[in-house]
Parts: structure tokens; C-alpha cells; sequence
């Protein structure tokens, strides 16, 4: 290997060691929501995509154990209400940590909401802003629980 | 010439991927020590109250060995070492040892009090702050939990445990620091 060669791959070990060894603030992500449009009547549904790191779980919205932070979305506007949060069906999983199996959610799921135009709407595009609470472990360690602020583009038709 | 940069690339990215699993599964195997003392890191000092209101200092424990856990009522791995704990609390006491648990829910007392009553956890407990995470954590905090400092006898870090490991490697560390 050139002496060109060599940098290139120590620069990319240092880098990749710097990310392995960081620690992980966010080990959930959520994908850009679709734009909601709001009609006159009836209902409609918005979806939240969520990815989460290999190795890791969040606690479902119904945890085994009281002790557990369970996962809650909440919504915020004035353009629509909230009729009901629909989350996956969680993952049954055997934990060192806990003589109960854990009530979990992995990988990629998705989180539906369904609204309803909210009675003093104003017509005209908006943004929806929703809270996502939640607390991530792995088989040996606990992250802190955190709240994702999102924000989805609507359409008062 | 590009050929051979983007083989080299590929390489280096192959060995760190294969060099990660290696050095994983080795550290999985390796026992656990304590650092030597010449490269022992002082233990920041900080002032607390207890569960009782009484205040104190980490450094008030300077002469004893000390085993600072950062935790979370609801951590499970947490919940795992607490009876190791208490045991290492009851069985080494009386050698200068101590253990001081730091609670890191954001619910305080309400939260901790009880479950201490619960676990008849019978070491000091005090609630953390941001401040406290910032001097074991950095700018970030404490990010996961458990998170265990072993401190000697000179209020010197011995060695950090992130994330829960075995009773055996803590009661091995003890036990040299102890000696």
C-alpha cells in the first residue's frame, strides 16, 4: 500500500472508531411524514414510521412492569382532533433484567393516529406537532428517556 | 491509480468490520481490572442530600473504596445489581467500603424513595443533577444506565463500568481494592 493509500484507510478506522465508540443519543428515528390533507367530514389517518437500531428495544405503550416508561404519542393543533393512537402489536421478549417478559417494540414499526378536523378550523395549509415519548434499553444498558418532537404538513381543504 | 485507492478502501473497510466483531467478543472474554494507580483519574467531588435530607460530599468518603452507580428506577439492568449492592454494602462496611447510588429519574423522590423501601436498599442514595452528570458524563450527561465508578482510597477513579456487567468481575475489583 502507497503512502496515499495508508491515510485514506487511517483516516477511515479513525473515523469509524469515533463512531462506534460514541455513545448513542438517538437510537430511534423517525421517517419524514406524508403531508395530511384535512377533509370537510369524516376521518383520516396519519402514520408515523419508526426505525430503531439493531440490539436495542423501546417499551410498548403497555409495558409488563410498572417500573417502565411505556412509549405515548401526543398531538398538538388546532386544525384537527385526536380520536384514537393505534400502536403495533408489541414483541414478547425474555430479558435477563426482568422475571416478566418485556412488552417491546423493534426495528421498524409504524404508529397510526386516527383525527377528525377539529370545529374552528381555518382552511389552508398548516403543521400538526406531536411528542414522542420513549425509553430504549438493550440487554445490558438503559438510555435515558427521551421525547421526539415531530412535525407534520397538513391541508385544511 | 483510482482502482487501487477504492481496493484499499474497500480493505481498510472490511478489517474494521471484521477487527470491531474480533475486538467485541474480546472484550467479552477479557477480565475485568482495575486501572494501575498511576493512571487513576481523581473522583469530581460534589455535594448531594441523602433520602433522610442530609447533605454531604463524595469527598467526605475520601479513605474508603467507593462504588458511585449512576441508575434509574426504571432501568432494568439497574435493577439487577441492587442486590449486589446491598450485599457489598453490608458484607465489605466494615473494611471502608461504601456504596453511593445516584439516581437519575426525573421524577425525584417520589419516584426513588419508594422504591428504596421496596428493595431495602441499605446504601445512601442521592438524586443526580445535571450538574453531577456533566462531571462523570461530559457535555452530554450520563447517557446510559447503569453507569458505575469504583473509586479508591484516595478518591481516585479505579475503573467505569458502562452498562451492567457481572457480580464476580464488581466483587474481584472490590477485593483488590479492598486488600
Amino acid at each position: 500500500m502507497n503512502s496515499k493509500n495508508f491515510f485514506i484507510s487511517a483516516a477511515l478506522c479513525t473515523l469509524a472508531g469515533a463512531v462506534a465508540g460514541a455513545q448513542t443519543p438517538g437510537v430511534l428515528s423517525v421517517a419524514d411524514p406524508a403531508k395530511l390533507n384535512v377533509p370537510r367530514g369524516g376521518e383520516l389517518t396519519g402514520s408515523l414510521k419508526l426505525q430503531l437500531q439493531p440490539g436495542y428495544h423501546v417499551n410498548s405503550n403497555s409495558p409488563n412492569e410498572e417500573y417502565l416508561i411505556p412509549m405515548r404519542l401526543t398531538w398538538d393543533s388546532t386544525a384537527v382532533e385526536t380520536v384514537s393512537v393505534q400502536y403495533p402489536k408489541p414483541i414478547t421478549e425474555k430479558s435477563d433484567f426482568s422475571e416478566k417478559p418485556l412488552s417491546v417494540f423493534t426495528g421498524d414499526f409504524e404508529i397510526l393516529t386516527k383525527f377528525r378536523r377539529a370545529p374552528k378550523a381555518s382552511p389552508g395549509p398548516g403543521f400538526l406537532h406531536g411528542k414522542l415519548r420513549y425509553q430504549a434499553c438493550n440487554d445490558k444498558m438503559c438510555l435515558p428517556p427521551k421525547t421526539l418532537e415531530v412535525k407534520v404538513p397538513l391541508l385544511v381543504e | 491509480m483510482r482502482f487501487r485507492v477504492m481496493c484499499a478502501l474497500t480493505a481498510a473497510l472490511l478489517a474494521l468490520s471484521i477487527g470491531g466483531c474480533v475486538s467485541q467478543n474480546f472484550r467479552d472474554e477479557i477480565q475485568i481490572e482495575v486501572k494501575p494507580a498511576s493512571k487513576r483519574n481523581p473522583a469530581p467531588d460534589f455535594e448531594v442530600k441523602d433520602a433522610n435530607g442530609q447533605a454531604f460530599h463524595l469527598a467526605d468518603y475520601k479513605g474508603k473504596v467507593v462504588l458511585l452507580n449512576f441508575w434509574a428506577t426504571w432501568c432494568g439492568p439497574c435493577k439487577v445489581e441492587i442486590p449486589w449492592f446491598i450485599e457489598f454494602e453490608k458484607n465489605y462496611k466494615d473494611r471502608g467500603f461504601a456504596v453511593v447510588g445516584v439516581s437519575l429519574d426525573d421524577d425525584g423522590w417520589d419516584a426513588v424513595k419508594p422504591y428504596i423501601e421496596s428493595r431495602k436498599m441499605n446504601y445512601r442514595v442521592a438524586l443526580g443533577s445535571m450538574q453531577i452528570e456533566r462531571l462523570y458524563g461530559g457535555g452530554e450527561g450520563i447517557q446510559s444506565l447503569p453507569t458505575s465508578f469504583v473509586i479508591d482510597r484516595d478518591g481516585k477513579i479505579a475503573d467505569v463500568h458502562v452498562g451492567l456487567i457481572s457480580r464476580n468481575d464488581y466483587q474481584n475489583e472490590l477485593e483488590e481494592l479492598l486488600h
